[in-house]
Formats: C-alpha cells, structure tokens, sequence
C-alpha cells in the first residue's frame, strides 16, 4: 500500500496532567484509531505522554505566515495592552 | 456501576487530587466535583462578561483619547476571559446555552460587585485598582486549582490581569495628585468600592456552603478570609502612596498578627445585593438579554450561510 492513499494526521502530546497538549508531528494512517496507535508507537517510545491527540491535518485550518502583517497588524500599536506601559512609584510597582 | 467500583473510583481521584495531578475532561469524577466545578467556572465566566458593564458605561466619557483606548483594550479582556472560561465549562458536558439561559434567568450568580454603579471617572481607577486587584488574589490562587482546564484559563487571564490593576491605579494616582475636587472624586471612590471588594471573597469561611468540599478536592486552594487578608495586607500600602486617608477607620497595622486589621464587612448588604436587591442586578440582566436578542441576527445569518455552504457543497 502506498502512503500516498493514507491520510496525513497531526499529533499532540499532553507530557503531564495539568499541561496543555503540545504539537510533535504527524504521521500517516489510514483511520484515527490507527493513527492514535502509530502515535503511540513513534511519538511515546519513552513514555513522553500521558495523553495524545490526533488531528487530520487537513481538518486544520492555519493563518498565513506571508499575511502575518495585515493579520496582526492592529496588535501592534497597542502598547497600553502590557502592563510594563504603566509607570508606577517603587513602592507599588510590584502589582 | 456497583456502589464498589463508585468507591474504589472515588478513592483513586481522591488520592490523585492530594498528588496535586490535575483531573483532565475524560477523568472520572465524582458526580459532586463536576456540578461544582460547573457552578464556580460558569459563575466566574459571568462575572467577566457583566463586569464589562459597569466599565463599559464611562467608555463614551473617557476624559482623553489615551485613557479611552486604554479602557477599551481593557473591556475587550474581560470579553475575552469570559470566553476562556466558557469553553473550560463545556469541557464538563454543559453546553454555553444553558449557561446563559442560567445566568438570564437568575439561577446562576455572579460577582456581585458588577450589581454596583459607576458614578465617577474615578470609579474606573478603583475598579482597576480595587476590584481587579481582588479578582487577581483569587485568581493567582487558583492556578493551582485542581481540574486542568480552569488551571489554565486560570494562568492565561493572570497574564492578562496586571495591565488592567495598573491602569486602574494609574488613574487613580493622577486623581490623587490633582486638584482638591480630582482628590476627592478619588477619595469617593475609594470609600465606596472598598468594601464590595472585600465581600468579593465571600463569606466568612465558618458561613461559605461550598468551602470544605472544594478544599477537599482542591477547587478552592486557599480560604475566603484567607485570600481576603491577603487583599487588605497587599492594598494598604497602595492607598498610603495615593496619600488618601482609610476607608475603613479600623484599619490598622497588628504587630502580632503580622497582619491588618480590619472591620467586619456589612453581611446584610452582602446577602442582599445576591438576592439581587443591589443597585443594578436587574438592569445588568436586562442589558445582557437585550444584547444577546440584538445578536440573534448575526447567528442566524452565520447559520444560514453555513447551510448554503454545505447545500453547495453536496450538489
Ligand atoms: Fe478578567
Ligand atoms: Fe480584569
């Protein structure tokens, strides 16, 4: 079989209870089930998770690097967003 | 399930809760540990969403151009933590219709601080300052909350958090620091939001229905009288460098305690703004049902699109 014909999917690792899943890569296969498995197989070889996900990868819908200016761009003039924009005395700086 | 197997799985979450792991959504969990979480989470996501209100009021009258930006980048945040906090419900199997038909209808609750009204420009700086402040010793607790989901939305909004108490005391020091009428719009302030804030951590822990159990599982990570002393040691010296004089005249540095003293807070009051005898629970609602009625049109185009979307797609 060729793997041209498998779907490609997307992996995610949860490394710990209390962590957010974290992308290591993709792999193909020919359903979830198998892809959860081969998951299993190449990505947690040494125990790296407690938990996987697996995603279609076509079913991920991404932003493009190339548009990152205009798409991000109404971030950028507001500086007053982060907290290190306020000034304040010594004594209290700490909040 | 035998009453057996219930047992043998609620001593296995019990004693992953004190290993400080954290539950995740596919866990089991007690039946009781789900419907609280759910309460505390959705009562937490609703007070973001109506907390947008009473700031919300002084957007239009923002003295400057600055401070307008400022606060509406700050509105925009608390929007954005009552999603945060929804989709971390959800994770429990309740869906974010039936959390709003719960909060429309009163059976939820909410902060009851946000049942307060906006006055004064200056109530802005104390909201910020005071009731921000209160909300991020809570929040900076419960990071360490034990259910995954609420931890993290927990650690996201801290993030976010510290922009707006700054701001909130930014405008309040250049009130202070103003001419004798800015001085006392500052001083009003402080007097009247001073005392809702310390209610925001609820009643005293021998009175709080919720407290032991969710310290046995970990929702709650530190006592409601606990995190309130936390609140007052942490503001004093604030309102010391504002030079304005105490909103509370028993307020007073204990030697032994290592701690402030302070007043005891007026529970009627407390008890009567949850039963919604406050000064805004009824408009606040009635803002909210308005608001999600004038949205329905939006979601019905998004839904009829979609239909056409997919009726293309099958032809
Ligand atoms: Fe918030
Ligand atoms: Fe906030």
């Amino acid at each position: 079989m060729s793997t041209e014909k498998l779907e490609l999917f997307e992996v995610f690792i949860r490394s710990k209870r209390g962590l957010d899943h974290r992308h290591v890569g993709s792999l193909h296969a020919e359903d979830h089930q198998q892809a959860l498995e081969y998951a299993r197989d190449c990505y947690t070889r040494r125990s790296e998770g407690v938990s996987l996900w697996v995603v279609k990868s076509a079913d991920i819908v991404a932003s493009q690097e190339d548009d990152a200016e205009s798409f991000y761009d109404p971030m950028d003039d507001k500086p007053y967003r982060h907290a290190t924009y306020y000034q304040l005395p010594k004594e209290v700086d700490n909040m | 399930m035998n009453t057996e197997d219930t047992a043998d799985l609620e001593q296995a979450f019990q004693i992953r809760i004190d290993k400080e792991e954290k539950i995740e959504p596919k866990d089991w969990m007690p039946g009781e540990y789900r419907r609280n979480l759910i309460r505390q989470i959705s009562q937490h996501a609703h007070s973001e969403v109506i907390g947008m209100q009473p700031e919300g009021n002084w957007l239009t009258r923002a003295p400057t151009l600055r401070r307008k930006a400022v606060l509406l980048a700050k509105v925009q945040d608390e929007g954005g933590h009552g999603l945060y906090l929804y989709s971390s419900a959800e994770t429990l199997g309740v869906s974010r219709a039936e959390m709003i038909e719960a909060l429309q209808s009163g059976k939820a609750k909410y902060a009851s601080i946000f049942n307060y009204p906006t006055l004064s420009w200056a109530d802005i700086g104390a909201i910020g300052w005071l009731v921000d402040g209160a909300a991020i010793v809570n929040q900076i607790s419960l990071q360490r909350t034990s259910y995954g989901p609420y931890a993290r939305a927990m650690v996201r909004i801290c993030k976010e958090e510290s922009f707006h108490q700054r701001q909130g005391y930014e405008i309040m020091l250049s009130l202070s620091r103003g001419n004798q009428a800015q001085r006392e719009m500052a001083q009003d302030a402080l007097n009247r939001w001073w005392w809702p804030s310390l209610m925001m951590f609820g009643p005293h822990d021998a009175d709080s229905a919720h407290s032991a159990k969710s310290m046995r599982w970990k929702i709650k990570r530190e006592t409601n009288d606990d995190l309130r002393q936390k609140f007052v040691d942490q503001s004093v010296p604030q309102i010391d460098v504002l030079k304005l004089e105490y909103p509370d005249p028993e307020l007073k540095w204990n030697e032994n305690r290592g701690h402030y003293d302070f007043g005891e807070l007026d529970w009627d009051e407390f008890y009567a703004v949850i039963k919604g005898d406050g000064h805004c629970n009824r408009e606040r609602i009635q803002h909210h049902v308005k608001a999600h009625e004038e949205g329905e049109w939006v979601r019905d185009a998004l839904k009829a699109y979609d239909a056409k979307k997919k009726a293309r797609h099958a032809a």
